[in-house]
């Protein structure tokens, strides 16, 4: 056997020996993953325990290095160790932006002594993240930020206001893009800077959505204390850990919505097409619509076409080609995909994805309207559609300005 | 499946490439399409490439060939895509020689493959006819049992490169009726069999096509491919490896069609400056990078579940058809717009590709049908 059989097979006894019955089989979706922090709240303890008994392993950040907690686990340790708990139903223990974002740049641009301090507490999901970068006057044009930053001795001293900083009131920490010259080009006084939402100064007003939540705020500073060593890297050099933050990011979302389904349905029918039967009837063994038959099949193509090159991109980095600009590629495309997967749903549930709320709809109704509500803002947030698409017209095509 | 090429595959296409700049540019095509040659490509430059190695590149080594992969075929056909080369690859080597592959015995496939290998003969494929469309099985040119042997009769129209091969591999029904699987037998036929007529046919991508005619051909026990009446699950297995090598050859026409239309917007100026700084432009142009993007991830996956003999490689081939299908007409018909008045003069190349486009569109089946078939092949 392979040591990576063996790992698999030992990750998958460890697996079915700690996994509490209880959260087999529960859906994750962002709304319902375990995201931790000081003010988590657990309807099921069980995901508690899951949570420390993952986390004691380090199989929460599964490739990170040890030394901070993470798991020491290769690529394809990780990869098997993902494809092992999602053929037992088990749901990841930690979701976040600490998992997905900072934990990477940290990783990358921290200093040891940052890194200390911040990777293990992100491992163990006892600190909750949120993403400081947009402002009102600042969202495709993040660089023309302008929330202040002036520094006092060992100090920073924040004014200004960050927008649709997802789920802001629930995080304990922000890391955060400031002014701290404002006399250079735009890119080059920018600083990224870590701060304790418990400061003195920091308060947040939730912004509620179409989809009928409020995951995301108003994050306002107002003289907000923040000692210079929690900037990463250089000051007036954070937009370079900015965009290597976005293409994290971009990643994350891409790897969320576009590579996930599709795949390994040779004999079983897909979920969509599942619902496709449920509300349309079946046929002969086929979807009674041709229609919608065609765009579930559609759906489903644009997904695997999708898959396939995600798997194209990760093989040709182990081979060692140099990646290229894809992140802006994957999050157009992923984001796309998952939107319209969405707007199949509703239109194949008919007049049932109306419910908004009450009697005569049940909670995959809701679910349905919601979640495609919710889907809209994916080809928004991390980058628009429209600035990704300057990105390949500009790096990947050579196009002129 | 790892989704990438080999040293050995990046070399081969690096041969390609070259030999294509520098023996095959697009001129050539254009210029056997305005000498109207009834053969539409050439049979020295065929030689030629045989004697690369790469007419049996992924043929049997007992024919000569060198016993690799359509992974390494699609390499090749790929780089003369990208200059429209009007050589045989698809319906010679991807469906005819393919069919000999999968049912010959050794001693066929010694005797017919060989000289395809070698560049000295073509063999074509003959299966349309004109209720076919895209379903396999829709034919009615008939084989009756005669003694030990077949007598043929039909009528098989755009036989891809039938003018001027040397032999036939024909699609026809031993028994059962149009559409049916059961019945479906394969015969290999020399051109100058009795009772064989060609006609040649004039398509808008200028490639060579005919009509062949079937008047009594007798056809002796030793060249049935297979059992009669028993290959209609390989004709489906075969065609797969046709549209795979189509699909190859498609990749590398939209990804030139694309880098003639990116050159273009870099040097065309309007508005006192160049084209490719309106945004409007722009946007269009990343999109057509992405479907091209994602037609090869397709392509690279359907090539190797073929190889593989992966039990996904039918719905693979599906994929990589449909999307090379709709990435291709993208690329040339936003080509033509972007080059705008010229792009519609035969004077461009632009246009040539979207000829090309449409023409492979439309042969083996369009996105329409892929999906179709995609659907039944995943259980709905
Ligand atoms: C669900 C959700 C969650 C989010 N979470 C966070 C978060 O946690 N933290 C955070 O900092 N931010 C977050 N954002 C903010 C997000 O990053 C911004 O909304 C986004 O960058 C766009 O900025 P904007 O909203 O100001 O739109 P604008 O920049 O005003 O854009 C308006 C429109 O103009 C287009 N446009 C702008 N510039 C160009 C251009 N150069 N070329 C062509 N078109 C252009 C845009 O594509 C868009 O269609 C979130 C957003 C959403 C929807």
């Amino acid at each position: 056997m392979s040591d990576l059989e063996k790992f698999r097979e030992e990750a998958r006894t460890w697996l079915e020996q700690n996994a509490p019955e209880s959260i087999i089989g529960v859906r994750f979706s962002e709304l319902d993953g375990n995201w931790g922090g000081r003010k988590a709240e657990y309807s099921n303890p069980d995901m508690k325990i899951w949570l420390e008994r993952m986390a004691d392993k380090g199989w929460t950040a599964p490739t990170w290095p040890t030394e901070y907690g993470g798991g020491g686990l290769s690529a394809q340790e990780a990869k098997a160790l993902n494809q092992e708990m999602a053929a037992l139903r088990i749901p990841p223990a930690l979701v976040g932006f600490g998992l997905t974002m900072i934990g990477p740049t940290l990783l990358r641009f921290g200093t040891e002594e940052q890194k200390q301090e911040h990777i293990p507490r992100i491992v163990r999901g006892e600190i909750r993240w949120c993403q400081g970068y947009s402002e009102p006057g600042a969202g495709s044009d993040l660089a023309s930020l302008q929330t202040r930053a002036v520094r006092e001795g060992d100090e920073f001293v924040i004014n200004g206001t960050k927008v649709w900083t997802s789920y802001a009131d629930k995080a304990d920490w922000i890391f955060c893009l400031v002014r701290t010259d404002p006399d250079v080009k735009k890119q080059e006084g920018i600083t990224f800077l870590l701060i304790d939402m418990e400061t003195t100064g920091v308060s947040v007003s939730p912004i509620l959505l179409i989809s009928g939540k409020s995951p995301f705020c108003e994050t306002h500073f107002q003289d907000v204390s923040v000692p210079v060593r929690n900037v990463i890297s250089e000051i007036n050099a954070g937009w370079t850990v900015a965009k290597a933050l976005l293409g994290h990011e971009r990643t994350m979302i891409a790897d969320t919505f576009g590579a996930s389904s599709g795949r390994g349905q040779k004999r079983s029918r897909s979920v969509m097409a599942e619902h496709a039967i449920r509300y349309l009837g079946e046929r002969e063994g086929e979807i009674a619509d041709p229609v919608f038959r065609d765009e579930v099949a559609r759906n489903e193509m644009d997904t695997r076409a999708f898959g396939l090159t995600v798997q194209r991109a990760k093989d040709a980095a182990k081979a060692g080609h140099q990646p290229g600009p894809e992140s802006s590629m994957f999050k157009i495309y992923g984001t796309e995909i998952n939107m319209r997967r969405n707007e199949l749903s509703v239109r194949i549930a008919g007049p049932q994805a109306l419910g908004w709320d009450g009697p005569g709809f049940d909670e995959e109704e809701i679910a349905v309207t919601r979640d495609w509500l919710r889907s809209r803002g994916n080809s928004i947030e991390g980058g628009t559609s429209e600035v990704q698409l300057n990105i390949i017209a500009k790096h990947v095509l050579g196009l002129p300005d | 499946m790892e989704m990438v090429l080999t040293e050995d595959q990046e070399l081969i296409a690096k041969t390609a490439q070259d030999f294509v700049n520098e023996k095959s540019p697009i001129a050539r095509m254009r210029a056997l399409r305005d000498e109207g040659d009834p053969m539409g490509y050439s049979r020295a430059l065929w030689k030629e490439m045989a004697e690369l190695g790469w007419v049996g590149i992924a043929l049997p080594e007992s024919v000569g060939g060198a016993g690799m992969g359509m992974a390494d075929l699609a390499v090749v056909v790929e780089a003369l895509g990208r200059s429209l080369a009007p050589e045989p690859f698809v319906s010679c080597v991807g469906l005819a020689a393919a069919a000999v592959v999968e049912l010959g015995t050794a001693e066929q496939q010694e005797s017919w493959l060989a000289p395809v290998a070698s560049g000295d003969q073509a063999m074509a494929w003959a299966h349309l006819e004109p209720e076919t469309r895209y379903n396999p099985t829709a034919i009615s040119t008939e084989a009756r049992q005669d003694g030990e042997g077949f007598v043929l009769n039909g009528r098989k129209v755009q036989v891809l490169d039938g003018f001027g091969a040397e032999s036939f591999v024909v699609v026809a029904r031993s028994h059962g009726s149009s559409g049916e699987l059961d019945g479906v037998s394969l015969f290999w036929v020399p051109a100058d069999a009795d009772g064989v007529s060609v006609e040649r046919q004039t398509l808008l991508d200028s490639r060579n096509a005919a009509i062949v005619q079937f008047d009594h051909v007798k056809v002796p026990h030793a060249s049935v491919l297979g059992e009669a009446g028993q290959s209609g699950e390989a004709l489906e297995r075969i065609i797969d490896r046709g549209t795979v090598v189509l699909c190859a050859e498609m990749l590398g026409g939209m990804s030139e069609a694309f880098r003639l239309t990116v050159d273009y917007l870099k040097e065309r100026e309007q508005f006192g400056t160049r084209i490719g700084t309106f945004q409007g432009l722009k946007h269009r142009a990343a999109r057509v990078f992405m479907e091209i993007e994602l037609a090869r991830s397709c392509v690279m996956a359907a090539v190797r579940a073929v190889d593989e003999g992966n039990e996904e490689a039918s719905k693979l081939v599906s994929l990589a058809k449909a999307r090379c299908s709709d990435a291709y007409i993208l690329a040339a018909n936003e080509g033509v717009q972007m080059f705008g008045g010229v792009g519609m003069t035969d004077e461009y190349d632009i246009g040539l590709y979207m000829k090309r486009a449409r023409a492979s569109e439309l042969t083996l089946g369009d996105a329409n049908h892929h999906r179709k078939r995609w659907s039944g092949l995943s259980n709905y």
